[in-house]
């Protein structure tokens, strides 16, 4: 289908974005790389009065080096993350989730933070953010904020972003020597949303495994931690035995929803397998 | 606020001005308003990849690009790669393999084959299933397209 007819402004400056949300409040939206906005706009699941373009902003793109973390600007572009040197070197589980976000022309276009901002409990990197316990970079024509990933999400495309604000960079800390971090989704084609997709960022000292985090996505309303489920790794080896604690684990820590795709039951089966496939080759097993 | 918008951009080499709606997509700003009938338009969401058109050097759907942010743009649709002779070889490997029938989904795909090529160039034939995971196919079942990626870089180191 075609949109229904809105505005275009296209922003040169964030206080451009900021007057402009603050003229049009809800009936604007932020047009970023526009791989999830346009399809809705298509199908009219939304129909904004304005589009406020943020792609001609200076300065919202790239990735850097911040010391103990990597800045990842809000616009860098999904296929450029992907290519990432410094992305590779200390976010490896971003860099193994890149090829399993959409298609190559979506890569090409969609961005980083659009992903994050739109809080589908689907996407892969809302994920990784909450198991790399990254920090949301925050402005609004009052100033700046920083919000820690698991605060950010807050329910179905929600987000802890307030009126006027928007998402301007992550920050997401490199990774520390003795740990591993795992990725695994399971989806009908590759490239499509995950029928549930795990990120795992644990603490391995070559023989045991130690803290970790294990996130779910497309397994509720929000990225889905399983701290009960991660703790019972502290202190032990892979093994067949904890494989099976870890799955029955999930099966009473983890509330999936039913969809087309799969029921709640199967989800958490399935989460279970994820769990054995990404752990396993981590542990060396 | 104003819901038409000026634009500027280059389409397969040559200047091209418009005024268009800011609701307009880029491909269908490419078939009515400028005449290049050669994307397509199947899903309008995203899905399919028959719409594939190349902007500043890199594909992208063109039902999700709004045509206004094409202003300043350097488009490349399949008129102007076939013209140029630039994904020739690629072509010719559909014709001998039959790797079209209908023919809805083949400029997407040649599209999107022709940045593969260029950036994986030694991909094998699971990444090249990968890469066109984008792009639908409802006649070859894909066999046929794969094999004429390998024909075609085959003739390309030879030639």
């Amino acid at each position: 289908m075609k949109p229904a007819p809105f505005g275009y402004a296209r922003a040169a400056t964030l206080d451009d974005v900021f007057s402009l949300l603050a003229e049009h409040g809800d009936d604007a939206k932020i047009l970023a790389g526009g791989q999830s906005l346009m399809a809705t706009l298509n199908m009219r699941l939304s129909e904004p009065e304005v589009l406020i373009d943020i792609n001609r902003i200076d300065g919202l793109a790239g990735i850097e080096d911040a010391g103990d973390a990597i800045r990842i600007g809000a616009m860098t572009r999904h296929v450029d993350v992907e290519e990432s040197r410094l992305v590779a070197t200390h976010a490896p589980l971003i860099a193994a989730a890149m090829d399993h976000i959409a298609h190559p022309a979506i890569r090409n276009r969609g961005t980083f933070g659009g992903s994050i901002a739109f809080a589908d409990p689907a996407a892969e990197l809302p994920a990784c953010a909450v198991a790399l316990q990254a920090t949301m970079h925050v402005a609004g024509s009052g100033g700046t904020r920083d919000i820690a990933a698991a605060d950010f999400f807050q329910g179905l495309y929600e987000t802890a972003l307030g009126d006027g604000e928007i998402l301007t960079a992550v920050s997401v800390p490199k990774i520390a020597a003795g740990w591993k971090s795992g990725f695994m989704e399971l989806a009908r084609r590759h490239g499509d949303y995950a029928i549930i997709g795990l990120c795992a960022h644990v603490a391995f000292d070559g023989t045991k495994f130690g803290d970790g985090r294990l996130v779910f996505f497309n397994a509720g309303d929000r990225p889905v931690s399983a701290p009960q489920t991660a703790a019972l790794l502290n202190g032990r080896s892979w093994s067949d035995d904890l494989s099976e604690k870890l799955a029955a684990s999930l099966k009473t820590e983890l509330d999936p929803p039913d969809d087309l795709n799969a029921d709640g039951p199967m989800r958490k089966h399935l989460a279970g397998v994820l769990v054995k496939r990404t752990l396993a080759p981590l542990a060396g097993a | 606020m104003d819901r038409h918008v000026d634009i500027s951009l280059t389409v397969n080499g040559e200047k091209i001005t418009g005024h268009v709606e800011a609701r307009t997509n880029l491909v269908d700003f490419l078939r009515y308003e400028v005449g290049l009938t050669g994307s397509h338009v199947g899903c309008e969401h995203g899905v399919c990849g028959a719409c594939t058109i190349r902007v500043d050097g890199r594909i992208v759907r063109g039902c999700l690009m709004a045509a206004v942010q094409a202003d300043g743009a350097d488009v490349w649709t399949i008129e102007g790669v076939t013209e140029t002779g630039e994904i020739r070889a690629l072509q010719d490997a559909f014709v001998e393999r039959n790797a079209l029938q209908c023919g809805f989904c083949t400029p997407g795909m040649l599209l999107t084959l022709a940045e593969l090529m260029e950036r994986k160039p030694d991909a094998g034939r699971d990444e090249i299933r990968e890469y066109i995971s984008g792009n639908f196919c409802r006649c070859t079942g894909y066999q046929a397209i794969v094999d004429a990626v390998e024909i075609a870089r085959k003739k390309g180191a030879s030639a």
